[in-house]
C-alpha cells in the first residue's frame, strides 16, 4: 500500500474539545452554601474547654473571614469535572506531540493498589513494625532499580526528575568537599541538550556551569568536552540519548575523560524508556544516575506532579545519599537514619511512596522481558514514526540524515516555515483541532522551528498514523490556507491567548484578587 | 531474540509480532535489535535483568501486592496522635473524586488551549490560597512544605542581596536539614532559640542577632511544636529595620481561624498544603506553596511557574498562561531563578476542591473543631500526676508538647500504647534533650472525644 | 487572527522606509548596489528592484491592523507606494528626486522620523541602507531590517520580510523587549578583489530577535542588559589587578566596561584595569607597546551575524598582539542568544595569518552569564559570503 493510500486511510477526526466557558469558581455560589460540613465537636468537649477563639491572642485570631466561595457539593463537582473535560489527559489523547515527557498508560490496576488505606492511611512516623509492608515495597523497588541500572544504592526520596538531579548534585559537592577540593572544584559540565535543570539545579547547587554545544552528529565532540575539562571540574551531568533522540556513542569515553581530571559523572536518566535493559548507567561508568518513575515508570504525571526522581548511587557515594535509606536485614525492613555524610534530606519523609507502588506494580506485572519489550517498541514506534514525519515536505530532522533514533525525535519544520510563513508553534496549535498535543522543545530552540515527538510503546500502529496524518493534514493547510493555521486554535477549548498581560507588571494577574484589583474592564 | 517471544503485553500494542513485523519491514529492518545500532557494542547490556518473573493478570499481581501491604497497620484501624508534619485530616470524597479524575491525573504539560481545564484549576487553587493567605501572588505548588521554605529563604537572599538567615530553633529538624543543604551556597543559616517556658521564638535574642547582613528571619506558626506565635509584629519590626524579610511558614489549615502571616508583617509565606484534602500517603501527600505581595522584585524571584489569567483573542474568553516566564529555568537554563520541574500540581488541585467545598465557613469550623480537641486533650492528658501537657504556657494549633514524668523511656510508652492500639506522639528525646522525656502529640478534628479520653486512659495508666 | 491586545496607551506609529535600488546589483552580478554608478550598470543590466516587492510582504502581516497602527513613510517608491498598496493611508513626509534617490534621502528620512517621533522604524534594503539609517538615528530609535539587499552581514535584519512583519506587529501590539544588534560595513576595494572584509559600524535597536523567538506563546527573552551585566559581573569579578584586560568592540564589552564604571570606545579597543582606562581606541603599536610588560587578556565578543572573533576588520588586535597575547589568555564573552543567532555556525577567525588562525582554531570556552559558560566551535574557513539576498541565520541540513 502506497503512503498516499495509508494516509487517506487514516480518517482525520471532526474533533471539538469540551468547552464549558466555566467561570472561575470564585465567581460562584451563594453565601450560605456549604459543600461539606465538619463533624460537630461534642458537647461535653466544649463545654470544658470553653470559647477558644478569644482564648487566642489577640493579634493571631483571624479578623474577617477568607474571601472563600460558597458552593453547595454537587456544583463544585460539576465544576470540577468541566474543567477536567477541558483537559487533554494521556489516557484521553494521542500524546506523542509531548516528547520528552514519555507519555505512557499509567495502568487502573496500579491506581487502584496505590489507593489502598494501606498505602493512604499511613503516617510516616508510625512505629517500624507496623508499617512492614510498605517498607517491603520500597525495598524491593530500589533493588529493582539497581537491576536496571547496575548501580549499587538507590534513594527514592526526591520529589521528581528534577529534584533529584538537584540531590546528585549536592551529592557530588558533598563528596568533593569531604576530599577536601570542595573549592577547587566548582565546575559541572552539561549540554544543551540535556535537560534544563542538569544546567539549573548544579547552579542552585553553587557550581558554576560549563555547557557543550552539539558537533556535527547532533552530540557534543570529545574535543569539545576536552576544553570544558580541569583540575576545577566537579563533574559530568547529562542525559544521554538526549532530547533529539541521539545517542552519543563516545559517552563511555566522556566519563573516562571527566573521571581522568577527577570529576564525577551523574546520569539524567529521564530518557531512560528506549534503553531499559539495552545499556545500563553503571556499565558506561557512572557514579550517580537517576529515574523518573512518572515517565519511564508509568506512575502517572498529574498535571505536573506529585512524582518521585529516584538517585542512584555507586557504593563509594551510597554514604552521602538522602536519609533515611530503607535496609532489609533479612528479617526486618528498617528506616537508616545513621549516615553521617548523608546530605540530609531532599524532601520530607521518604518520597512520594504511592508513585513508587504504581512504578514497582509496573515492573512486576512486565518482568525482564516486558521491560526489554517496552524499550524496543518505544524505539520501534519513534523510527516508524520518524519515517511517516519525514516524508512530510517541510519536516526534517536535524543532524545524521538516515540513521536511527532512540525513544524520541527532534524535528525541524524550518523549510516549512520559510516556504509558508507558517511556525512550528502555529502547527502545534493546529494540532489541537484534531485532538492531540504537540510540543516544540525545550528553550533554547537550537534547532529552529523544532517539534519533538515521543511515542511511547503504549500507542498503537494506528494510533501513530493517526498522529502523523494530522501532521500531514496541517502542513498541507500551511500551504493552502496558512491563515487557517496561523490562527489556529479552533476547536479547542479556548483561542490564542494575549500574552502582552503575563509580562507586564501592571497587567499580570496570578490570582482572582490580583485580577480584580488590575482589571478595570472585565475580561468578560 | 525479541520477534520470537509469543508473549503479548496489554500496555504495549505494537508488541503483536505481526504488528511488529508489519513496521520493521516498513523501515526496511530485519530485526528491532538493528534499530539500536546507534549505541556501540561494548555499551549493550546483554544479560537478563534481575527483577522478579512477570505476574501478568490483574489478579496475580493485586495479590501480590495487596498480600505484602497486609503486613500495614493503617491509621483508620489504629488511633494516631502523630503529626510533625503529615496531618490525619477528613478528606471529603469529591477531593478524591477530583483528583482520581484520569484527565488530570493523566495530564501534564499541554498549552493552555487543550489543558486550558488544568490550567484554570491550578490557577483557582492560587486563588483560593491567595484569599486564605491574604496575598496577590501564589505559586504553582512545589514538592513540599521543606522546599517552599527553603526556596522562599533563598528568594530573601535574592531580594536582599544578603548572606545570612536567622531560623527559628522550633522548627522540624528534617525541614531544617533541608534548608541547610539547600540554602548552602547562598546563606549561612543561625538558629534562634525559643523561650523555655513558652516555646515563643526569645525576641530578646533575635534583636540581638539581626544586623545588616541578615536577609531573612524565618519561623514557623504554628511551629513545629504546636505553639501559636504571637509576637510575629514585634519580629516584624525588628527584621524590617534592619532591611531583612519575613519569611514564615504557616499550616493553611489554620487559617480559617488564626491570622494569616501578611497580616502581621511576613513579606514570604510559605507552607504545606497536604493538610487541604490529601491523605497521609505515609508521608506521600506533600506539597508546598510559596505566597508574596504583587510587587515585582519579589514575584521575580520566583523559581516556580505562576498561571496568569488573561485575555484571548476572542471577547469574554478567559485565557491563561505563564507569568513573566524568562524568570524560570525552563526558559533561561542556568540563568533563571533556581529551578523548576514536576512537582505536586495535582496536590494542588486537590487542594482548591478542599477549599472550595469547605468555603469560609468549613475553614472556622475546622480550625475550631481542632483548637477545641487539642485542648480537650492537653487538659486531659495534663490531668495525669507526672505529666505536664502542653510543656509552653501558650495557646496552641493542633500539637502539643507532653513531658513525662523523669526517668521515662518515650519510645518504651509508645511501645506500650502500640499494644493498645494506639500511635502515641513523635518522640522528641533525642531532638530536644533539654526538654527532657517529651513526646510531639497531634490531635485535629478527626479525634473523636471517646479516642481522645482512650489516650488519657491508657497513658495513666502506663505513666503511673 | 492576530492577538487583540492593543497597547492601552494606544495607536502606535511604524515608519517605512524603502531604498528602492536595494538589491539592485546582485541580480545581475554585481556585488553591492552602492553608488550611482554601480546602479546605472545594474539597471542597464535590466535589474528590477527587489525592496519594494519585499516590503509589500513585510506589511502583508500588518495589514488589517490600521486600527491600531499608523505609518509614516517616505513619497513614492521610497514606501508611500508600498504602504498605499498594502491598505494604509500614510503620512508622507518629505519628497524625493523619484528614481535618483541616494543614501542621503534615507538619512534624511530617518531624521525626519526620529523627530515626528516613530515606535518602530522598519526598512527595507540592505547593509548600506542599515548603515544610513544608523548615521542618521543611532542607538535612539528600534529599527529592523526587511532583508532586501545583496550584502546581508549585518544582524539587524529579520530572517525573511513575513518574519520582519511578524517581528514588527508583535513589537508595535505586544511585547517591548529590544537587542542590539550590529551594523556591519564591508569593504568595498577588497569586495571587488574576492575578498570579504568586513568591520562593525555600529549598533541598532531592534526588536527581539524574530529568528529566536518567533512566537506569541515563547518566552520573553530576559532583557539584554540583564545578560550582559551578568557577563559583566562575572568577568569583573574574576578580575585580578597586576593584568590588564584588552577590549575588543561591542556592546557585550562595554558593558564590563560599564561594570567597572569606565566609558568604552563602542567601535574599537580599549585596553582597561581594574581600576580605569589605560589606553582607549588603542592602535596596534600601543598594543604591543603595553603587552610585553604586562600580564594581559584579550577580551573579545563575536562580531555581526557572521560571528567573528577577530577579523581582517578588527586591526588593531593583530596576530602580533595576538602572539605576544597567547592563545590561553583570550576571552570570548557573548550573550547566549549571540550564539544561538549563528544557528550552529561556528565563531569565525580571519586574522589573516593562517598558521594563526588554525591555531585559534577548535573549541573555545565563552562567558555566557554569571557563573555560566558554553563550549563552542571556532573555525578559520570556509566563511565565505552568505547567499545574495539572505539574511544571516541557520543553516541546518535539512531531512
Amino acid at each position: 500500500m502506497d503512503d498516499a493510500n495509508r494516509q487517506s486511510e487514516t480518517r482525520l477526526r471532526r474533533f471539538h474539545q469540551a468547552k464549558w466557558d466555566e467561570p472561575i469558581i470564585l465567581e460562584l455560589g451563594t453565601p450560605g452554601e456549604r459543600g461539606v460540613l465538619v463533624p460537630e465537636v461534642e458537647p461535653p468537649v466544649r463545654a470544658a474547654v470553653g470559647d477558644v477563639l478569644a482564648a487566642l491572642p489577640a493579634n493571631m485570631r483571624r479578623r474577617e473571614p477568607p474571601g472563600l466561595p460558597e458552593i453547595s457539593q454537587p456544583q463544585v463537582v460539576r465544576h470540577y469535572l468541566r474543567l477536567s473535560q477541558e483537559t487533554l489527559g494521556v489516557d484521553l489523547n494521542v500524546d506523542i506531540g509531548q516528547g520528552t515527557c514519555t507519555m505512557k498508560y499509567s495502568p487502573k490496576v496500579n491506581e487502584e493498589l496505590a489507593r489502598l488505606p494501606e498505602v493512604a492511611e499511613l503516617h510516616p512516623l508510625q512505629d517500624e513494625s507496623t508499617v512492614q509492608g510498605i517498607l517491603e515495597i520500597l525495598f524491593r523497588f530500589q533493588e529493582i532499580l539497581k537491576a536496571i541500572s547496575g548501580m549499587d544504592s538507590f534513594s527514592l526520596q526526591p520529589g521528581a526528575g528534577s529534584a533529584a538531579i538537584y540531590a546528585n548534585a549536592s551529592i557530588l559537592r558533598a563528596y568533593h568537599a569531604r576530599r577536601g577540593d570542595g573549592n577547587q572544584r566548582d565546575e559541572i559540565i552539561t549540554t544543551i541538550f540535556s535537560h534544563p535543570s542538569d544546567a539549573a539545579c548544579p547552579k542552585t547547587a553553587g557550581f558554576r556551569i560549563i555547557t557543550l554545544y552539539p558537533g556535527p552528529r547532533g552530540y557534543p565532540t570529545l574535543d569539545a568536552l576536552k576544553r570544558a575539562l580541569s583540575e576545577r571540574t566537579a563533574g559530568l551531568m547529562i542525559t544521554n540519548p538526549e532530547d533529539t533522540g541521539i545517542f552519543n556513542p563516545e559517552v563511555d569515553e566522556f566519563v573516562r575523560l571527566v573521571h581522568g581530571v577527577g570529576g564525577l559523572c551523574s546520569y539524567d536518566q529521564a530518557n531512560a524508556n528506549g534503553i531499559l535493559g539495552i545499556t545500563r548507567a553503571r556499565d558506561v561508568g557512572f557514579d550517580l544516575c537517576h529515574f523518573n518513575l512518572h515517565k519511564t515508570f508509568a506512575a502517572p504525571h498529574g498535571c505536573g506532579g506529585p512524582a518521585v526522581g529516584a538517585v542512584g548511587a555507586t557504593a563509594e557515594l551510597a554514604p552521602f545519599l538522602p536519609v533515611p535509606v530503607v535496609t532489609f536485614d533479612g528479617r526486618r525492613y528498617s528506616l537508616d537514619y545513621d549516615r553521617p555524610l548523608s546530605i540530609g534530606k531532599v524532601r520530607s519523609f521518604y518520597g512520594v511512596v504511592p508513585a513508587v507502588v504504581k512504578a514497582y506494580a509496573w515492573v512486576v506485572s512486565l518482568g525482564p522481558e516486558g521491560l526489554r519489550t517496552v524499550a524496543e517498541t518505544s524505539v520501534l514506534n519513534n523510527n516508524y514514526l520518524m519515517k511517516r514525519v519525514l516524508e512530510i515536505p517541510g519536516f526534517s530532522a536535524p543532524y545524521e540524515p538516515g540513521t536511527h533514533r532512540i525513544e524520541q525525535v527532534r524535528y525541524s519544520l524550518e523549510d516549512l516555515t520559510k516556504e509558508t510563513g507558517v511556525h512550528s508553534e502555529d502547527v502545534g496549535l493546529r494540532a489541537a483541532d484534531f485532538g492531540v498535543h504537540y510540543w516544540t522543545s525545550h528553550h533554547p530552540w537550537v534547532v529552529p522551528e523544532p517539534c519533538t515527538l515521543e511515542p511511547t510503546e503504549s500507542f498503537s500502529k494506528a494510533d501513530l498514523d493517526e498522529y502523523a496524518a494530522i501532521l500531514r493534514r496541517v502542513a498541507d493547510e500551511a500551504r493552502s490556507d496558512p491563515k487557517l493555521v496561523r490562527s489556529a486554535p479552533h476547536a479547542s477549548t479556548t483561542h490564542r491567548v494575549d500574552p502582552a498581560p503575563l509580562d507586564d507588571p501592571a497587567r499580570w494577574a496570578v490570582t482572582w484578587r490580583a485580577y480584580k484589583r488590575k482589571y478595570a474592564t472585565p475580561i468578560r | 531474540m525479541s520477534e520470537e517471544r509469543p508473549a503479548v503485553y496489554p500496555y504495549i500494542p505494537n508488541s503483536v509480532p505481526a504488528v511488529r513485523d508489519e513496521m520493521l519491514r516498513a523501515l526496511g529492518v530485519g530485526k528491532i535489535d538493528d534499530l539500536f545500532d546507534a549505541i556501540p557494542a561494548r555499551l549493550r547490556f546483554r544479560g537478563r535483568l534481575e527483577v522478579p518473573d512477570p505476574l501478568r493478570s490483574e489478579a496475580e499481581l493485586r495479590r501480590h501486592v495487596q498480600g505484602i501491604l497486609a503486613r500495614n497497620t493503617t491509621c483508620r484501624v489504629y488511633s494516631s496522635f502523630l503529626g510533625a508534619g503529615c496531618y490525619l485530616h477528613d478528606v471529603p470524597a469529591v477531593c478524591d473524586e477530583v483528583n482520581q479524575r484520569s484527565e488530570f491525573l493523566t495530564a501534564y504539560a499541554g498549552e493552555p488551549y487543550d489543558d486550558h481545564g488544568r490550567f484554570q484549576a491550578l490557577f483557582e487553587y492560587a486563588s483560593l490560597m491567595g484569599e486564605l493567605l491574604d496575598l496577590d501572588v501564589v505559586s504553582v505548588p512545589t514538592y513540599d512544605g521543606y522546599q517552599a521554605a527553603a526556596t522562599a529563604i533563598r528568594m530573601a537572599a535574592r531580594i536582599t542581596g544578603r548572606r545570612k538567615c536567622l531560623v527559628a530553633r522550633a522548627t522540624n529538624p528534617d525541614k531544617l536539614s533541608k534548608i541547610r543543604d539547600y540554602a548552602k551556597p547562598d546563606l549561612d543559616i543561625e538558629l534562634v532559640g525559643f523561650d523555655p517556658q513558652t516555646g515563643e521564638l526569645d525576641v530578646d535574642r533575635l534583636r540581638r542577632s539581626v544586623s545588616a547582613e541578615t536577609a531573612a528571619v524565618y519561623f514557623e506558626n504554628p511551629s513545629y511544636l504546636g505553639v501559636i506565635e504571637p509576637g510575629g509584629e514585634d519580629i516584624a519590626r525588628i527584621a524590617h529595620a534592619a532591611g531583612a524579610l519575613v519569611v514564615v511558614s504557616v499550616d493553611p489549615l489554620s487559617l480559617g481561624v488564626l491570622a494569616p502571616p501578611s497580616s502581621y508583617g511576613a513579606d514570604i509565606t510559605c507552607g504545606d498544603i497536604q493538610s487541604l484534602g490529601l491523605r497521609m500517603q505515609f508521608g506521600g501527600g506533600q506539597g508546598g506553596f510559596i505566597a508574596t505581595r504583587d510587587e515585582e522584585r519579589f514575584v521575580r524571584e520566583y523559581p516556580s511557574r505562576l498561571f496568569g489569567i488573561t485575555p484571548t483573542v476572542v471577547k469574554g474568553e478567559y485565557g491563561f498562561g505563564d507569568v513573566a516566564y524568562e524568570r524560570t529555568s525552563f526558559a533561561e537554563r542556568e540563568a533563571g531563578k533556581e529551578f523548576v520541574g514536576t512537582a505536586a500540581a495535582l496536590c494542588g488541585i486537590t487542594a482548591g476542591v478542599y477549599l472550595s467545598l469547605m468555603g469560609p465557613q468549613g475553614m472556622r469550623d475546622v480550625g475550631e473543631a481542632i483548637l477545641l480537641r487539642t485542648r480537650y486533650a492537653m487538659e486531659g492528658l495534663g490531668d495525669i500526676p507526672g505529666m505536664t501537657a502542653p510543656l509552653f504556657r501558650a495557646a496552641h494549633f493542633q500539637e502539643f508538647v507532653v513531658r513525662f514524668p523523669q526517668g521515662t523511656s518515650v519510645g518504651e510508652t509508645n511501645r506500650t500504647l502500640l499494644q493498645h492500639g494506639i500511635f502515641g506522639g513523635k518522640d522528641l528525646t533525642r531532638e530536644l534533650p533539654e526538654l527532657g522525656p517529651c513526646a510531639l502529640y497531634c490531635v485535629s478534628e478527626v479525634h473523636t472525644q471517646a479516642e481522645i479520653e482512650r489516650l488519657a486512659q491508657v497513658l495513666r495508666e502506663t505513666v503511673s | 487572527m492576530e492577538p487583540l491586545g492593543v497597547h492601552p496607551a494606544g495607536r502606535r506609529t511604524l515608519g517605512l522606509i524603502v531604498n528602492p535600488v536595494a538589491g539592485l546589483g546582485g541580480r545581475v552580478g554585481l556585488k553591492g548596489s552602492d553608488g550611482a554608478s554601480v546602479q546605472r550598470e545594474a539597471l542597464a543590466r535590466g535589474a528590477a528592484p527587489l525592496a519594494e516587492q519585499r516590503a509589500r510582504q513585510a506589511l502583508a502581516p500588518l495589514a488589517g491592523r490600521q486600527e491600531a497602527i499608523d505609518v509614516l513613510t517616505v513619497a513614492g517608491e521610497m514606501g508611500e507606494a508600498v504602504a498605499c498598496a498594502s491598505g494604509f493611508a500614510p503620512r508622507v513626509v518629505g519628497s524625493i528626486p523619484s528614481g535618483r534617490t541616494t543614501a542621503e534621502d534615507t538619512k534624511t528620512a530617518a531624521r525626519e522620523m526620529e523627530r515626528l517621533g516613530v515606535d518602530l522604524l522598519l526598512f527595507a534594503g540592505g547593509d548600506g541602507t542599515a548603515r544610513d539609517v544608523y548615521d542618521a538615528v543611532g542607538e535612539r530609535l528600534v529599527a529592523l531590517g526587511i532583508p532586501a539587499g545583496v550584502k546581508m552581514h549585518s544582524a539587524v535584519f529579520a530572517v525573511n520580510p513575513v518574519a520582519a512583519g511578524d517581528a514588527a506587529l508583535s513589537y508595535l501590539v505586544g511585547r517591548r523587549r529590544v537587542r542590539t544588534a550590529e551594523v556591519m560595513d564591508v569593504d568595498e576595494q577588497e569586495l571587488h578583489r574576492g575578498i570579504v572584509s568586513t568591520r562593525l559600524y555600529g549598533y541598532l535597536r531592534v526588536p527581539e530577535d524574530v529568528r529566536l523567538v518567533q512566537s506569541l506563546k515563547a518566552p520573553t527573552p530576559a532583557s539584554e542588559g540583564g545578560v550582559l551585566a551578568a557577563i559583566a559581573a562575572d568577568v569583573v569579578d574574576r578580575m585580578v589587578d597586576e593584568t590588564l584586560y584588552i577590549l575588543g568592540p561591542g556592546t557585550t564589552t562595554r558593558a564590563i566596561a560599564t561594570r567597572l564604571g569606565l566609558a568604552k570606545t563602542l567601535l574599537g579597543i580599549d585596553v582597561v584595569s581594574r581600576h580605569g582606562v589605560v589606553i582607549a581606541d588603542a592602535t596596534e603599536s600601543q598594543l604591543l607597546a603595553v603587552v610585553p610588560h604586562r600580564p594581559a587578556k584579550v577580551i573579545v565578543s563575536p562580531i555581526g551575524g557572521q560571528g567573528h572573533l577577530f577579523g581582517r576588520g578588527n586591526q588593531p588586535i593583530s596576530p602580533a598582539v595576538l602572539r605576544a597575547v597567547g592563545r590561553a589568555s583570550v576571552l570570548v564573552v557573548a550573550a547566549p542568544d549571540k550564539i544561538r543567532s549563528l544557528g550552529g555556525r561556528p565563531f569565525l577567525v580571519d586574522t589573516g595569518d593562517a598558521d594563526l588562525d588554525h591555531e585559534l582554531s577548535g573549541y573555545v570556552r565563552v562567558v555566557t552569564g554569571y557563573g555560566e559558560e558554553a563550549v563552542y566551535e571556532v573555525s578559520s574557513g570556509g566563511a565565505g559570503e552568505p547567499a545574495a539576498g539572505a539574511a544571516p541565520g541557520a543553516v541546518w541540513t535539512s531531512g
